[in-house]
């Protein structure tokens, strides 16, 4: 074995190190308070020769001489004190964008070129000081350190560190690449064998029509010698353009739903529920421009510009490695409104988050991360992600629920922006023709991410392939999205789109059905290593890769500007107009599929669904003494409390256009987030876009219908409360179920959550016609299960909806802290008895109650009024009433504005007699707690007077939060310092 | 004729389209490079006034913020057979003036142009204190005595922060006296009183003597942590739905604090022209 040179890099001792000093206090905390020190050390170990000279130049190049110590082939641990070395490395194939960093630096350093055998690879050690177990370091190295899945370990005691040997994670794959054919003349058993060994995620349904298929081979497959099996590249194929994933089988299921004494047949939840309420909406609106189509919904921003957004989930992968998984689901979601149309600049990300408790402490099912390091990983991931790529993430939430624990969600969103039109010609409408080249731009080809489709549709499993899992490279597509916007603005390709799920099978499988064809050759692929296998390099999900179709004169000029950009691109083929997907290894045709069949051949899925309602029952408690100590526990309840340590984690600042922000006023919690693109700044235009988000899975144990009503609502409700216009508001749906497929033994109540399904839907068409608002694209999740022999861990049924909405004049926009003293306050809309899945509850711990229902009608009128109010400038706060009710609003509004308030529950309108607890807590929808100027009362009062709205108190000079009961007594007075503090306190 | 200034972008920096609005408002007229269109000589740096180092995270700051781009600047050679390094340093020579922000003051810390006593590296921005990356606005103490012609006739600025390794620290107390008593150090973090101050979070990463933003001796070459051109407009401050009394009346503020160092440096440009 030939030696590689290794660099050592350091924190002086000098010199404080964050960095270590914060993994010892998470040893300290989290594992064994034994450990008194931890120091970290880089190491890039090279494999390639350098002469003296140019190992003198190599050290400078990666490390600060000011801060840091660098040593060349020897340990830098032999002068630091410790018992434990803990080196940790990445596996063979994982993305390692720290030793491909280190490699440029040293290019450019010594002006060389390393050859595609040679590489850098980075590792981090940790030497632990302290009188620990092997055993314990190993718990610490896997339990915090790293992670198995995508981490190798090499645990040393001190003093057997001069033998410490490391491998290089180098890829050895088979150097002969084979096509097989594979014989699907099976009996049923043995396909769904074949089906589950290659992780094709097929159902017996589906081998058969691609048997049917294969049988009446065309003439040109007998020519091309292929015959009537299937090759692998086929059949691969295939199965990821075929996938839940890629194709939202479920979602366009024809459904028999049966409910009490009614049976209905569904023709596809998407096509009634979503996209035809869209289509009626349509009609009435000018603004939708493509909706459906593309990688992301489309609309009119202005006359010069349309606003691109697309939300998607990045779920089971997050289970495994919540860092990689986080980070690749926003960066990949990014390339949505990236590849939607002709491209858009990206101006803002969202960050929905669902995990178990982070002080979790029951058992956690082997292969799972106690959420805690999920939620690190997942945040960090989508710090990363953004703050990397330069696109501020402005708004998002997180919600805790036991249940997803097999499971976290990652709802990651991104909203870009598009000139409507370039040298005249619609951005928006893709075109393509006969002889325009396949290009394929930014990263290369690896392992990584084969079979992500597939995969992420299926359960998760003891089975699941780690190669699924990847880690995202922000820089890789930062200088891809720079590049790919001067290409589209000097018109060098003609379409693009994200090659995601499924690889360059489902993306060119995708386009090429705009011209009718294509033929490709898989070597002209630039792969990261060779010896993948032809299939493999088709459906492979390597990130930060794009496809264009190039006319053939603009390819010297494309290719011109990638190099500027240093952005690899590479002609891999030319789009026909065969109607064939054709796919050549050198000589041989390796594939030669239909499109038709491809895209069309898949059969329709049937599907049962049962609704049977669960009887409410009313719940009853026990009347509540102190309801200041109450309201502080629910304020610093993990649903409520400041995200704040997340949020500032987050650069939500950068390109220059923040408004309203997440934190408002001394740092109380944003309903929505206001942002001016650059596009209007630069035109002098204060038109900017407002984005917010809404989920409720604490309602769907009660009925879907209302989860669904009550998430739409206050996304709408939230973007209302800044300043947005209901007539110009546009959802995306994020649908995360658990898995809706009926099985008599692993799924038996699978119609049921069908029926959940269906109910959801049936809410979301109803309210999108009521309050006009068309859904612009969307995405559903419906394996969120995890399965581990007698274990089954499900998550709720979780919909997600994002609203943006287009506000016409930024500077009226308001926050919801309160501005001074003596402004009124008042509480918009009707407060009833719907305690049931509220924040109060699930702290007292009580089932049953009424869950809060959506009269769209009225909510409707209220958000015009609201609207006209916030543009006349009569409000000085607005904010949400929605988690924790009337008192939590309130309380948020006063410490965030630093100021006291005094509230009468007597002279809040109820439907019915109301106790105080229940007007103080109840989570009825469709309500705001506002502030007005006294000299603004009588204007605000006309706006409001077709409106339910109640003058229920007055902001005071003092500290305090004042709140009378209905028989006129004090039941709550509390300091607003000892409020916030709850408040921040509580995911410390 | 107008104030040219160059935004160099490329490799991960992303704050390159508000710096050059910033410089528009200020009455210069902004251009875009690659910096390999500079490396590879289709763009000369000698043609322009201003040459910026916009925020961003060039090459993800894996080996540490900047360091990978510092490589670029400090091996990289021109069809002239220079570095870019060495264009810059020819370039203040000849009177121009160089501005780095956030990840492109990191750059030019590294590149031993600020604080420039020695034109070795003297000075790093290291981990911050709390071990996070932060998004907050900090209040900002201007030294008046500094050369600095960025912040000139400001008293405090309020800016936001958005970084990970922004620790002042410095290789020896030496450099560190040397910095203070020529007045080189362009900016504090302070308190809401305007003294410099070490507690977090007014100083949001624990930089030594609470420095926030250093320049050279000829005041033309500045770096500093925070973001001028992510406050060009009044309404972009954390507390702009405070500030105005009453929304029915909405003054007609539309600058925002942080145009003033784009200002200032447009001004003096300028004035060098005539």
């Amino acid at each position: 074995m030939r030696d590689f040179t290794w660099i050592e890099v350091k924190v002086k001792d000098s010199f404080d190190d964050p960095l270590g000093r914060g993994v010892k206090e998470d040893i300290n905390k989290f594992f064994s308070e034994e450990v008194t020190g931890v120091t970290a050390i880089k190491v890039y170990v090279i494999s390639r020769d350098f002469s003296k000279e140019q190992l003198q130049t190599i050290g400078p190049a990666l490390h600060d001489p000011i801060i840091e110590e660098c040593k060349i082939n020897s340990h830098l641990a032999s002068n630091v004190d410790f018992s434990w070395l803990v080196e940790v490395g990445f596996r063979p194939g994982v993305k390692d964008n720290l030793g491909n960093t280190a490699k440029i630096a040293i290019e450019d350093a010594l002006d060389i070129k390393f050859s595609g055998s040679e590489g850098v690879y980075s590792f981090t050690q940790f030497l632990l000081k302290g009188d620990i177990s092997e055993k314990e370091v190993e718990g610490i190295a896997n339990g915090l350190l790293g992670n198995r899945l995508i981490n190798s370990f090499n645990i040393t005691p001190s003093k057997k560190l001069d033998g410490l040997k490391r491998t290089i994670p180098e890829i050895k794959l088979r150097l002969k690449q084979i096509v097989e054919r594979i014989n699907l003349q099976l009996d049923d058993e043995a396909m769904m064998r074949l089906s589950q060994e290659r992780l094709l995620a097929l159902s017996i349904e589906e081998l058969k029509a691609i048997r049917g298929h294969f049988k009446k081979p065309s003439q040109m497959r007998n020519s091309l010698g292929l015959g009537e099996d299937p090759t692998d590249v086929e059949l691969e194929c295939i199965a990821q353009t075929w996938s839940e994933h890629c194709k939202h089988k479920i979602f366009n299921a024809e459904i028999t739903h049966k409910e009490p004494g009614k049976t209905e047949i569904v023709d596809g939840c998407f096509k009634s529920f979503i996209k035809n309420p869209t289509k009626e909406i349509g009609k009435k609106i000018d603004w939708l421009v493509s909706v459906f189509d593309d990688n992301a919904g489309i609309i009119k921003f202005n006359d010069k510009f349309n606003l691109v957004f697309k939300v998607e989930t990045h779920n089971s992968p997050s289970a495994l490695d919540p860092y990689g998984g986080a980070l690749t689901g926003i960066v990949g979601v990014n390339r949505d409104p990236l590849g939607a149309g002709t491209g858009s600049r990206l101006i803002a990300n969202t960050d929905v988050f669902c995990f178990a408790p982070p002080n979790f402490s029951g058992d956690v099912p082997k292969m799972l991360l106690h959420p805690r390091r999920v939620f690190e990983g997942v945040r960090r991931g989508v710090e990363h992600g953004g703050n990397k790529s330069g696109i501020p993430t402005v708004n998002g939430c997180i919600v805790f629920d036991e249940r997803y624990l097999g499971k976290p969600l990652v709802f990651c969103g991104t909203l870009g922006i598009a000139p409507s039109k370039i040298n005249g010609k619609p951005t928006h409408i893709k075109t393509i023709s006969p002889e325009d080249l396949v290009v394929i731009a930014g990263g290369r080809t690896g392992l990584d991410g084969v079979h992500g489709a597939t995969f992420s549709s299926e359960k998760l499993n003891e089975r699941s392939p780690t190669s699924a899992v990847q880690i995202g490279d922000p820089f890789t597509q930062k200088k891809l999205a720079d590049f790919l916007l001067e290409a589209r603005n000097s018109e060098l390709y003609t379409a693009l789109t994200d090659n995601g799920a499924g690889g360059i099978s489902s993306s060119v499988g995708e386009i090429s059905r705009l011209c009718g064809g294509c033929k490709i050759q898989l070597k002209d692929v630039p792969l990261k290593y060779e010896g993948l296998q032809p299939w493999e390099i088709l459906v492979s999900e390597s990130q930060e890769r794009m496809t264009l179709a190039v006319p053939k004169e603009k390819i010297a000029k494309l290719k011109e500007l990638a190099a500027l950009h240093d952005v690899g691109v590479a002609v891999i083929g030319e789009f026909t107009k065969t109607g064939n997907f054709h796919i050549l290894f050198g000589q041989d045709t390796v594939a030669l599929l239909d499109l038709d069949f491809l895209h069309n051949g898949c059969p329709k899925l049937r599907l049962e669904a049962e609704w049977n309602p669960t009887s409410s029952e009313s719940a009853a408690f026990s009347f509540m003494k102190d309801f200041g100590s109450t309201l502080k526990s629910l304020l610093s309840s993990p649903n409520i409390c400041s995200k704040e340590q997340v949020v500032r984690q987050y650069d939500h600042e950068v390109q220059g256009g923040s408004i309203i922000k997440p934190l408002c006023g001394n740092d109380g919690p944003s309903d929505a987030a206001v942002l001016l693109p650059l596009e209007s700044m630069e035109n002098h235009s204060f038109q900017g876009v407002g984005i917010s988000n809404g989920i409720c899975p604490k309602f769907s144990e009660f009925d879907t219908y209302h989860m669904a009503a009550n998430a739409m609502d206050e996304a709408i409700r939230n973007l209302v409360a800044v300043g947005g216009d209901i007539s110009k508001i546009a959802l995306v749906d994020n649908f995360c179920w658990p898995d809706p497929v009926f099985h008599p033994e692993s799924n038996p109540d699978g119609k049921h959550k069908l029926a959940q399904l269906v109910r959801a839907n049936k809410a979301i068409k109803d309210y999108a016609l009521a309050f006009g608002t068309p859904f612009i694209s969307g995405k559903d999740s419906m394996k969120n299960d995890f399965h581990a022999g007698n274990v089954k861990i499900s998550v709720p049924p979780t919909l997600l909806i994002s609203a943006i909405g287009n506000i016409e004049d930024v500077k009226k926009c308001i926050t919801m802290d309160f501005k001074n003293r003596g402004d009124v306050i008042y509480l918009l809309g009707i407060t009833r008895n719907e305690l049931g899945g509220s924040e109060l509850f699930m702290h007292l711990k009580i089932n049953g109650g009424d869950v809060p229902t959506v009269d769209a009608c009225l909510a409707k009128n209220l958000y015009i009024a609201v609207g006209s109010a916030i543009k006349e400038g009569v409000l000085n706060s607005c904010h949400d009433c929605s988690d924790g009710g009337l008192a939590v609003a309130v309380a948020e509004s006063s410490f965030a504005g630093g100021l006291g308030a005094e509230v009468d529950l007597s002279l809040v309108q109820s439907s019915g007699h109301l106790d105080d607890c229940t007007i103080l807590f109840s989570e009825t929808p469709s309500r705001f707690v506002v502030s007005v100027a006294p000299e603004s009362q009588s204007r605000f009062e006309e706006l409001l007077a077709s409106c339910a709205f109640s003058k229920i108190g007055i902001v005071k000079p003092g500290k305090s939060l004042v709140i009378k009961g209905q028989k006129g007594n004090f039941i709550i007075d509390e300091g607003i310092e000892g409020l916030k503090s709850a408040w921040q306190g509580g995911l410390k | 004729m107008k104030v040219k200034s160059l935004l160099i972008m490329g490799y991960g920096v992303n704050c390159e389209k508000e710096m050059a609005l910033g410089y528009s408002m200020a009455g210069a007229t902004p251009k875009f490079a690659h910096i390999n269109a500079i490396l590879q000589s289709k763009v000369r740096i000698f043609d322009y006034d201003i040459i910026n180092f916009p925020g961003g995270f060039s090459f993800g700051d894996e080996l540490g913020a900047a360091k990978a781009l510092a490589n670029k600047v400090t091996f990289s050679k021109l069809k002239n057979g220079r570095t870019l390094r060495e264009e810059l340093v020819g370039f203040v020579h000849h009177g121009g003036y160089i501005f780095g922000v956030c990840n492109g003051f990191q750059l030019l810390v590294r590149l031993g142009l600020l604080p420039n006593l020695s034109g070795e590296q003297e000075v790093s921005l290291a981990y911050n204190s709390s071990g996070k990356f932060e998004d907050r606005w900090v209040l900002h103490k201007i030294n008046p005595l500094s050369p600095c012609v960025f912040t000139k006739g400001l008293d405090t600025i309020y800016l936001p922060v958005r970084h990970g390794e922004g620790r002042f620290c410095a290789k020896n107390s030496g450099v560190l006296k040397q910095i203070i008593s020529e007045n080189l150090v362009a900016l504090q973090y302070c308190d809401p009183e305007g003294n410099p101050t070490m507690s977090y979070p007014q100083n949001p990463n624990g930089s030594l003597e609470s420095i926030g933003g250093i320049c050279d001796r000829t005041g033309r070459i500045f770096g500093m942590m925070a973001h001028p051109e992510a406050f060009l407009l009044f309404y972009n401050h954390p507390l702009w739905t405070r500030m105005i009394k009453s929304k029915i009346d909405t003054p007609n503020i539309i600058e925002g604090g942080g145009l003033t160092i784009f200002k200032n440096v447009v001004k003096n440009a300028q004035g060098d022209k005539k």
